[in-house]
């Protein structure tokens, strides 16, 4: 096999604060021809400086400090601007992990699909049209020959992500950089664009680097896999081998995230009074009915988690329960007592009995506001404290979250990383003393080792305070690790609800079916297996369009 | 024709420049990545600079007076507007390298970031306050002071008809133009700075309810606010101000008084425009949706949580306001409705000097008393910008 890229001793660096600092400590790599690399760690090891340093491209503030890049005999640290130009799109492309941010919503997919071949004069207009559709009939979008004369949002963003695979796709290049292209998809979604991503890689014999922090996913589409580690390579080794027997710790550490299992609690006594009943919910935004009879309990002390695929009305179930949505029908009851469905007629008891912890913590804590002010708030809203003791109690919550109060206490949440910030998000919905709290998607924006932190967290708060839960998650792996009940929804409706026992035990549901199998697993046959079992063109969203 | 032929000739010397300078820089450097990725247009660039300023050295030196006798108004204009640069960007550095040396850690830290053209502006804006503050302890004379001697030149040289009690000159009454100029800090930019406060309260805490509560309140401010902006500005406060100097005489309330509140009103539509679209994108957030399921009331919604996410945008538009404020203020005083004579007021004092601009061909002298106060206005409006594009700069830095 011939080699087609070599990367000795990189190193990058990066500017703040008027100095350079060190992001990439000596990374050396090698890639040949047809050849699928898979790069993993946590955020900020470098995994995406890695991906464009090998297209020679640095972000603005980054610069190579030393090594070299080799692209099939081309020095592209050293190559000028327009040799580069010659290369990318051409015989280097890259795929961006948001496809809905990296189209020009202004232009219609094919447009910007034949802009690369007929500016490198490859082929064409009207010959990459034809090649075009030709992709996306292999890469199996629906209605291939019209869809590209679509703009980027008329699109939904499973097929986006294969348009965009198709436009790397357009001049054939040698090399394709994917940089987490499922992470933000549904499961059912990404079993098919990974699905579509492997067939045209091994039909063109095209060499990629494939870019992940899903281990499960990296599985199916590598052949050799390098772990990363801020920075620094831990270790690289095939991939059956690295699956089978990792070397390093750290590694280790990785593979085993998945194994945190809150034991399930017994099931309550019958005639328990749910602390959250939500009965015969029926909901609408405007006209349309987004959810259609709605009923499930919540218990003292248990997690219930709510699955399904974006737009199944998981959230909109939550803002029934909040009263930001009053329903068209039905009720929500606290305690076996009906609260008012505006959050504006609840009064302040009813509202900090009930709190929410949201996905994005970017945007649930308010930047401007330090982590005292935001947890000191609801302390002070509800619990009518000020001052010194103020500051005790919202110190404790810190201590609570596990963040060192004297440090953090007067931070901004701009100077927290991503689980930190979620933490500051979880002390703020503790300090109003609440029974019950809406988890919506706190892990999926997390990386695993991180978001195995909080689930750990949220578990070990559940038994020391007796909260319960409502967990909002398309996640399943994070079901089986915290749930004792399981509710499916799909379209706006519940199909299945029970004990979590009984919901990983089949028979199942067939959506439940679909969802479960559709969770990638750390097996290297898994994808293939299932492509065969299910067929080519039964995987993911067709099949649950087909329901 | 050979106007044409030149400047031809000119463009075509230049692009001959530009590849030159390109392939000379390629070979000096031994293709250094600088050289090699420069585009033809970024090289064209640097020679069009280099030519422009090798003219403006060669147009400095040249002799303020023509061989005719007649001074050469360009070039004397010319010279002052490059040594104003040079001392203003001195000035700068020397008060950059004061605000590093005294005063507290903060402080310190704050100066060594602080670009110069920051520093400029913080230090015209404090002179301008000290005199503004000062007024009556600084002016040699007072504002309404008829002193005499009319139409005394500039430059105090008695040679040319300058008088060196007064170092500015005298008005077309004579009155000392020094004097007025600073006692003109103290109601031009006094009554700006008041006027744009008002209307950022009145636009801003509008905005933010409306972008709060949406629903019918929306609706009825932003048309209300429509139907105000549609009407030409000026001519509308020029409308307002002549039906408020009726008023003004009925009532005995000085007329500045109407002055700040019909321009405060007009230019809150502007604000308010803003605050409402900022606010919007602020109350989808989820911070605001976990403030409101706290249950806050509609007042700590508005002032804790949007306001301070809202600041970075509404400051840039404080510093343009103000000057725009401060511009409506001196045209119309320029215009006669303004602040009222015998009050010194820098648009009013444009006016009454303006015939003088007439000359500056032939006596440069003559020509400044309009444009010391034109200057004035100009100078301020520069200086609040540097600071506001600053201050945009730093919060928006921190927000990574």
């Amino acid at each position: 096999m011939s080699r087609l890229l070599t990367i000795k001793g990189l190193k990058i660096e990066g500017r703040s604060d008027e100095t350079w600092n060190p992001i990439i400590n000596g990374v050396d790599l090698e890639l040949n021809k047809g050849e699928v690399l898979g790069l993993i760690g946590e955020s900020g090891a470098g995994k995406s400086t890695i991906g464009l340093a090998a297209m020679g491209y640095t972000r603005d503030g980054v610069r190579i400090s030393d090594g070299t890049v080799e692209f099939d005999g081309i020095d592209l640290v050293n190559a000028s601007a327009a040799t580069k130009r010659s290369l990318f799109g051409k015989r280097i492309a890259y795929v961006a992990q948001s496809a809905a941010a990296s189209f020009n919503p202004a232009h219609k997919l094919i447009d910007q699909h034949t802009e690369a071949p007929v500016q490198h004069g490859v082929s064409n207009r009207s010959a990459s049209v034809e090649d075009g559709i030709e992709l996306y009939r292999k890469l199996r979008l629906p209605n291939p020959d019209e869809i590209g004369f679509r703009y980027p949002h008329q699109v939904s963003g499973g097929q986006l992500q294969r348009a965009m695979t198709a436009m790397a796709m357009s001049c054939r290049p040698d090399l394709i950089i994917f940089d987490e292209p499922t992470t933000a998809l549904d499961v059912t979604t990404q079993i098919e664009v990974l699905a579509a991503i492997r067939e045209i890689v091994e039909e063109f014999d095209t060499a990629a680097i494939y870019i992940t922090h899903d281990l499960a996913v990296v599985a199916q589409m590598a052949d050799k896999i390098k772990v990363l580690l801020r920075g620094d390579e831990v270790e690289e080794a095939d991939t059956r081998t690295m699956l089978s027997a990792p070397k390093e710790d750290y590694t280790k550490s990785l593979w085993a995230v998945r194994e945190f299992q809150r034991p399930q609690q017994p099931p309550p006594p019958d005639d328990a009074v749910p602390v959250v009943s939500v009965r015969n919910i029926t909901a609408a935004y405007g006209t349309t009915d987004v959810l259609h009879d709605v009923s499930f309990d919540i218990h003292a002390g248990r997690t219930v988690a709510v699955v399904g695929e974006s737009g199944s009305g998981k959230s909109t179930t939550a803002r029934c329960i909040t009263g930001l949505l009053p329903p068209r029908m039905g009720e929500i009851a606290f305690d076996g007592e009906v609260l008012p469905a505006d959050y504006r007629k609840r009064t302040k008891d009813q509202l900090r009995q009930a709190q929410m912890i949201y996905q994005m913590a970017d945007t649930a804590l308010n930047p401007r506001k330090t982590i005292g002010e935001i947890i000191g708030r609801p302390v002070q809203f509800y619990g009518g404290l000020r001052g010194a003791k103020k500051r005790e109690r919202v110190n404790e919550l810190l201590d609570q979250i596990e963040l060192e109060p004297s440090q953090y206490y007067n931070r901004l949440p701009s100077e927290l990383s991503g689980g930190q910030k979620q933490r500051i998000g979880i002390a703020r919905a503790l300090a109003a003393e609440p029974k019950f709290i809406i988890c919506d998607e706190v892990t999926s924006a997390l990386d695993q080792l991180v978001a195995e932190g909080i689930l750990r967290l949220l578990a070990d708060l559940q038994d020391t305070l007796g909260l319960s839960y409502m967990f909002i998650t398309h996640d399943l792996a994070t079901v089986k690790s915290i749930a004792d009940e399981v509710v499916v929804m799909k379209d706006g409706k519940v199909v299945e609800q029970g004990p979590k026992t009984e919901m990983f035990t089949p028979p199942h549901h067939a959506y439940t079916d679909l969802l479960l199998s559709s969770v990638p697993e750390m097996d290297p046959d898994w994808l293939t297996d299932l492509l065969k079992e299910r067929g080519v063109e039964n995987i993911g969203d067709a099949a649950v369009d087909k329901m | 024709m050979s106007g044409l032929m030149i400047f031809a000739a000119l463009l075509v010397a230049l692009f001959v420049g530009a590849y030159v300078f390109r392939f000379a820089g390629q070979t000096a450097t031994g293709n250094a990545p600088r050289f090699r990725d420069m585009t033809f247009g970024v090289a064209f660039g640097y020679v069009l600079a280099a030519a422009l300023f090798i003219w403006a050295i060669y147009y400095y030196f040249q002799p303020k007076v023509l061989d005719t006798g007649v001074p050469n108004a360009g070039v004397v204009f010319f010279r002052w507007a490059v040594q104003g640069f040079i001392i203003a960007a001195i000035a700068a550095f020397l008060f950059r390298l004061l605000g590093r040396m005294v005063g507290t850690e903060g402080t310190k830290k704050l100066f060594r970031s602080m670009p110069l053209t920051a520093a400029f502006g913080i230090l015209v804006i404090i002179i301008y306050a000290v005199v503004a503050v000062f007024a009556g302890a600084i002016a040699p004379y007072g504002q309404a002071e008829i002193l005499g001697a009319a139409n005394v030149m500039a430059g105090g040289d008695p040679a040319i008809g300058g008088n060196p009690d007064y170092p500015l000159g005298t008005d077309q009454i004579g009155r000392d133009i020094l004097s007025r100029l600073i006692y003109g800090a103290q109601n031009t930019v006094g009554i700006a700075f008041i006027t744009t406060c008002l209307a950022f309260f009145i636009g801003g805490s509008l905005g933010f309810l409306a972008a709060t509560l949406q629903g019918w309140l929306d609706q009825l401010l932003s048309r209300g606010v429509d139907v105000l902006m549609a009407i030409p500005s000026l001519i509308f406060a020029l409308l307002l101000m002549t039906i408020a100097s009726v008023w003004a005489n009925e009532l005995g309330v000085p007329l500045t008084i109407f002055m700040v509140l019909i321009i405060a009103v007009i230019d809150s539509t502007r604000v308010y425009r803003l605050a409402r679209a900022v606010g919007l994108n602020i109350v989808v957030m989820d911070y605001i949706e976990a403030a409101k399921l706290r249950g806050e009331g509609l007042g700590y919604l508005v002032f804790k949580e949007i306001l301070p996410n809202a600041m970075a945008p509404l400051l840039a538009e404080f510093g343009l306001r103000f000057c725009f404020v401060f511009l409506t203020i001196a045209a119309l005083s320029f215009l006669g409705v303004g602040i009222q004579p015998p009050l010194a007021d820098w648009g009013t004092m444009v006016r009454d000097l303006a015939p003088f601009i007439n000359f500056a061909a032939f006596a440069p002298t003559a020509a400044v008393a309009p444009l010391l106060a034109a200057g004035a206005i100009a100078l301020l409006t520069v200086a609040v910008n540097f600071v506001v594009d600053w201050m945009l700069h730093k919060s928006s830095g921190l927000k990574e």
